[in-house]
């Protein structure tokens, strides 16, 4: 109102922007939005490529998809990708539904992942395997969970800012990776030869199909986590309203911690599945970013873990395109980074669409008189 | 005698949506005086000045400022033709010192040097005889302090014309005296003052003439010699209108709810609720009026587990058993777990009692969610009782699975309300729970309330509208300033009577705790 | 000893450019997560800038020009990093977490890009931007701690002071806090809340361009690394250490740089242990985050509406 009256009387803008009434917004126009993005962003970022590698764009896309269905091993690459990135935005995803900023799986997945490589190098020996997949389960996730502990009590307690204290979580596990190997590796080289005789049991003679069989189970327990039980509906009140919360008597503070204690716990499996059942050894990039990109996927599914396989199918297609790209028009790789970001702005950039409308200003002159 | 005019407004008129909030209001102001604005809860007068202050801008009509017609378009034009408006709501920067609010957004000639703010303000303080220390942060001062902040921003910005929206509403009598001669002061250095209130007595003590608003048309404008508190009572009040609500006897009333001695404080150490006692019976509804702010809202969530008390007992006496219980100091969840059941639809649909990107199923486990054995919830229960409510109270939506964000006002206040007494409750307490509904919605409510009544709950209902509590509640509680100033019989007060002790200053309302 | 407090200082100026950058930003309520990428590309396009002049003249170097040309590059490459950021969260109003973590991968990915079209050494230019002033050994030890410095040590010093004065002592200064505080508040004051959105997160994500651009050819002496990024988290965490203030920050950041460096310095450490020592900039965050949570003193709190999108007609 203020607005159309301010703009009547000065350089009268064409447009206007009011906000969309959430009642009237259907679901084919959501779609329709986000299909639309998505195309923009392959559009603009294939354009990009073709004048950066000055190649046809028809190819560059032939590329793309040839570098994530072009074999079988291609495929079961592509498939361990979304495993990893969908299981650590599955971890990210209670927490973000309470509105709890966690940016820090990053290096919850990373100390998981330490404690996991260090059970399989100092206990590696000492015990049968099963007891030795035992004791890995169990080290890695009570790493993750204490990671996630620390940032949530003192939110919970204190009202710590918890993006920024998760975030530098991340490079505390960092360094104690960078420590760790360059302590405990003999040969003083800094990097560790993987151990694949203490990893996971590779079944059906695939090594990635126990990770994506695991993560298929996460995913749906997780969806039937949030959807369906007491602890889930308790997050979405939080994280809904704090002040509903309180009204029908919800402990907040119990909710905050224990939603982390499961994101925690979520990570340390991602970390057992990267270090335990995929590399067998660790470095300080074996998460490498994902903790991040999870934070995407989540958000852009709205948080419901069955949307999150497309939208991490979708990041892992771009980036291993992209990288495919780089190699058959020799390329920077770092053509991955650029065109995954321009499709995540991209589709961060539709929610306006959904949240607002665009009007053209009525001249209001006329009615006043 | 004939002061000239400063400010005159002619034939404003405003609609929102559907609801008209000024129709056709004349008014001016001369240079020199202290004019009142009266007129109830949701008369429009804030509205009418807030398009002079250029936070909304009319539909028809005109503005006239010293004669000249001009277009006031935003707050930043208001202040071009010398009109400040210090808003209930005060927009200041916590952080920030006296002075650095002050200066915000002016555009002075020349460097920004916070030295000659501050002298500046220091003569309009001694000028006028404010008390305030320029450089103390805004975070650490009190209401009263805040407030002359406000007001020397306004006259910062050389305001000839000052609009006071409510301003004794957060004021002690004290303050409200000191308040009071500041605007003499300034009224005698010929500035327009016009403050907008509802309290008769300060209109009597304080302004030359008064303007009284009704259902947002303007009634007259009479001078404050010529004016007796009848006469303006008669003029904000209007006709009474008969409402027609089913009121039946009392059934067999018992002690259900004693509050005793409540007393709270706010985050500055203020009282909120100062020395509240009442007791609630079954079979009757007890209202609950009062000045917005009063302590209401504090007084019910205190009742439901909410707000923190300093002092004070809440005693509920079973009616089954006879066992009473202690309220005090226990959380919501601990009050159901006693056994007590007590209901609570909270002024704030969407942001307490309903959760809006919920559907409706979802948001009648609120309350029950925990119910049922075992990890998963139990949606079966909640499920039903969405479309008993849909069905029993029709309540218009596409289905059960529809976020209630999406309903209307009135709707949402059906799904709300109906959860509440679907817990069968022995105390039902309800906070403005017509509020922006439409005429057949506020009925559907009154009708569940008085069922309620008749199956022998204690109800609880804060109402704004004195002639919808006169209709509806056997006993009206009044409040002020978180003390009760009054009980009266709902059958047989006057609403003058009642209009008297809302506005009752604390000295005269100590000691008046009628009990049936 | 004083070779370990001359690294810290030029370490800890990369700090202070990068932190002096967010905390521009911050104080008009933007929490800009994406000052990692802006800063890599703030490096890259000065480096790659420095590359085409050195291409382009050859041996005709002009020393004021191989200054000012990347200098000016990692300005403008940082502000157009800022330009897109504040073009999703004030115009486009999405959430600014999210908006920054892409911008940081964007970032991280244009610049290896654009490194990948150049090259990694840049230490022909590097020479220009250490370049100390020829009296500063002859004064000894005194000489080497406070003239012993390239351009960019005084540089750093000189924004960060004058943004202290600018966000106290000026109009300007005064309207951007409001915008960072309270928008609603400064909306009603008259003052152009998208506007000074704008323009803070341009100027500051120029700013951290600088930053980035630093660390390379001041600390690194032109060789590239691809750990930009790293520093940039750091910056972002040394504006929480120094609770907004940019004046402090410059204490704050040769702390960091000295907490940075300190394990090359200190005899007896083991080389695993420096790993260790370099986590202590991110613990010493983490306590001052607790710490001022604790005392919720107002004076060290974030400013009141950061990370929020301010739209008029919400109410």
């Amino acid at each position: 109102m203020e607005n159309m009256a301010k703009s009547e009387k000065k350089n009268t803008p064409l447009l206007h922007i009011v906000k969309r009434d959430q009642g009237t917004v259907t679901w084919y126009y959501k779609l329709i939005v986000r299909a639309v993005a998505i195309l923009a962003a392959i559009l603009v970022s294939g354009i990009l490529i073709t004048i950066l590698a000055k190649a046809n764009p028809i190819e560059v896309y032939g590329s793309m998809v040839d570098g994530v269905f072009g074999s079988s091993r291609r495929i079961w690459n592509m498939l361990q990708g979304v495993a990893m990135l969908l299981c650590v935005s599955l971890a990210v995803t209670p927490a973000f539904k309470m509105k709890f900023w966690n940016i820090g799986a990053e290096g919850q997945v990373l100390i998981s992942g330490l404690a996991c490589v260090a059970t399989m190098m100092f206990l590696g020996d000492t015990m049968p395997t099963a007891l030795l997949l035992v004791v890995m389960t169990v080290v890695s996730v009570l790493a993750g969970m204490i990671w996630a502990l620390l940032p949530a009590l003192f939110k919970a307690y204190w009202n710590t800012n918890e993006t920024l204290f998760t975030l530098m979580m991340n490079y505390v596990a960092t360094q104690l990776v960078a420590w760790f190997l360059k302590a405990f590796v003999k040969n003083g080289s800094g990097v560790l030869t993987p151990m694949p005789e203490y990893g996971l049991p590779v079944i059906g003679g695939k090594a990635y199909l126990l990770n994506v069989l695991l993560v298929a189970v996460l995913t749906i327990a997780v969806y039937v986590y949030l959807r369906y039980s007491k602890h889930g509906y308790e997050i979405s009140v939080v994280g809904e309203s704090e002040n509903t919360a309180r009204y029908i008597g919800i402990n907040v503070k119990k909710v905050v911690v224990r939603t982390m204690l499961i994101s925690g716990a979520i990570c340390g499996i991602a970390g057992l599945l990267l270090v335990g059942g995929t590399n067998h050894t660790i470095s300080t990039t074996t998460v490498g970013g994902r903790g991040f990109t999870a934070i995407m996927v989540s958000w852009l599914a709205k948080f419901n873990p069955l949307y999150m396989v497309l939208t991490s199918f979708l990041l892992i297609f771009l980036e291993m395109g992209s990288q495919q790209i780089s190699t058959d028009f020799r390329i920077s790789s770092s053509i991955a980074d650029i065109v995954t970001g321009i499709i995540l702005l991209f589709i961060i950039g539709c929610e306006f669409f959904l949240q607002y409308r665009v009007v053209v200003s009525k001249n209001r002159k006329e009615n006043v008189k | 005698m004939a002061k000239p005019i400063a400010l005159e407004c002619r034939g404003i008129t405003k609609t929102f949506g559907r609801v008209v909030a000024n129709k056709n209001c004349d008014l001016e102001v001369y240079k020199g005086e202290i004019l009142a604005i009266l007129g109830e809860n949701g008369s429009g007068k804030t509205t009418l000045m807030n398009m002079v202050a250029g936070i909304y801008y009319p539909d028809e009509g005109q503005i006239f400022v010293d004669g000249q017609e001009v277009t006031i378009a935003s707050p930043k034009d208001a202040f071009a033709y010398k009109i400040g408006m210090i808003h209930q709501h005060f927009k200041l920067v916590d952080v920030f010192t006296a002075c650095e609010n002050i200066a915000l957004g002016v555009e002075d000639e020349g460097r920004y040097r916070l030295a000659d703010v501050r002298r500046k303000v220091i003569e309009i303080t001694q000028r006028y005889g404010f008390v305030i220390d320029p450089d103390k942060r805004v975070a650490d001062m009190s209401v009263s302090e805040k407030q002359t902040v406000e007001i020397i921003k306004v006259l910062y910005r050389g305001a000839d014309v000052l609009i006071l929206d409510e301003p004794t509403a957060v004021l002690t009598p004290q303050e409200t005296d000191k308040l009071f001669a500041v605007l003499r002061r300034m009224r005698e250095d010929n500035k327009s003052v016009i403050i907008i209130t509802h309290k008769l007595h300060e209109v009597l003590s304080l302004s030359d003439r008064v303007a009284v608003l009704r259902r947002g048309e303007h009634i007259g404008t009479v001078n404050t010699a010529d004016a007796t508190e009848g006469v303006l009572t008669e003029m904000m009040m209007g006709v009474k209108v008969e409402l027609s609500i089913e009121r039946s006897e009392p059934k067999n009333p018992q002690e259900r709810l004693k509050v005793e001695d409540l007393h709270s404080v706010n985050e500055e150490g203020r009282p909120i609720l100062d020395g509240v006692s009442f007791t609630a019976y079954s079979g009757e509804i007890l209202g609950i009026a009062g000045i917005a702010g009063s302590g209401q809202r504090e007084l019910l969530e205190s009742i439901a587990g909410l707000h923190q008390l300093t002092q004070g007992n809440i005693t509920y006496q079973d009616p089954k058993t006879g066992k009473t219980e202690n309220l005090r100091d226990k959380n919501p969840l601990q009050i159901r777990d006693l056994g007590v059941r007590l209901s609570f639809v909270p002024e704030d649909r969407l942001g307490m009692g309903l959760v809006g990107n919920m559907d409706i199923v979802d948001n009648m486990m609120l309350r029950s969610y925990q119910k049922g054995r075992g990890f998963f919830l139990h949606r079966r229960e909640p499920r039903d009782l969405a479309l008993n409510i849909i069905e029993d109270l029709q309540v218009v939506t596409p289905s059960a699975a529809t976020p209630v964000r999406q309903l209307s006002g009135g709707n949402v206040q059906k799904v709300l309300v109906g959860r509440e007494i679907a817990a069968a409750p022995t105390v039902l307490m309800a906070a403005y729970p017509v509020r922006g509904l439409d005429v057949n919605a506020s009925y559907t409510i009154y009708n569940l309330l008085n069922r309620q009544k008749e199956k022998g709950v204690a109800v609880i209902f804060v109402g704004e509208d004195l002639d919808v509590l006169m209709e509806l509640c056997d006993r009206i509680l009044v409040i002020n300033a978180g003390r009760v100033t009054g009980i009266v019989d709902g059958r047989t007060a006057r609403k003058e009577e009642i209009g008297l002790l809302m506005t009752k200053s604390k000295e005269e309302g100590v000691g008046e705790y009628g009990e049936k | 000893m004083i070779a370990f407090l001359v690294s810290a200082i030029r370490l800890g100026m990369t700090f202070l450019l990068g932190s002096t950058g967010e905390t521009i930003t911050e104080k008009a309520g933007h929490l800009n997560l994406g000052i990692p990428g802006v800063m890599c590309v703030g490096a890259a396009c000065g480096c790659y800038a420095e590359y085409m002049y050195f291409t382009a003249v050859g041996s005709n170097v002009v020393p004021v020009l191989a200054v000012l040309i990347p200098l000016i590059a990692a300005l403008l490459g940082g502000a157009l990093m800022g330009l897109l950021f504040s073009f999703f969260t004030v115009t486009l109003r999405v959430n600014q977490n999210v908006t920054g973590l892409a911008i940081t991968t964007l970032g991280v990915g244009m610049s290896e890009y654009i490194i990948s079209e150049a090259s990694v050494i840049f230490t022909k230019g590097s020479k220009y931007f250490t370049a100390a002033l020829p009296f500063a050994d002859a004064l000894g030890s005194f000489g080497k701690l406070v003239f012993g410095y390239g351009i960019f040590v005084y540089l750093a010093l000189a924004i960060a002071l004058t943004t202290t004065y600018v966000l106290n002592k000026t109009r300007v200064g005064l309207h951007l806090r409001a915008v960072g505080e309270n928008p609603a508040t400064a909306d009603a004051a008259g003052i152009n809340v998208p506007l000074y959105r704008y323009a803070a997160t341009c100027v500051g994500c120029g700013v951290a361009g600088l930053g980035g651009l630093s660390f390379i050819m001041d600390y690194l002496n032109g060789n590239w690394e691809y750990c930009v990024d790293a520093i940039g988290w750091l910056a972002i965490a040394l504006v929480i250490f120094t609770v907004w203030k940019p004046n402090w920050a410059i204490l704050g950041s040769i702390v960091f740089g000295a907490l940075y460096v300190a394990s090359s310095y200190i005899p007896g450490v083991s080389f695993a242990g420096k790993e260790l020592f370099k986590m202590l900039p991110y613990v010493v965050t983490i306590l001052v985050l607790i710490v001022t949570s604790m005392r919720q003193k107002r004076e060290h709190q974030p400013p009141q509406s950061l990370g929020l999108s301010y739209f008029r007609e919400d109410r």
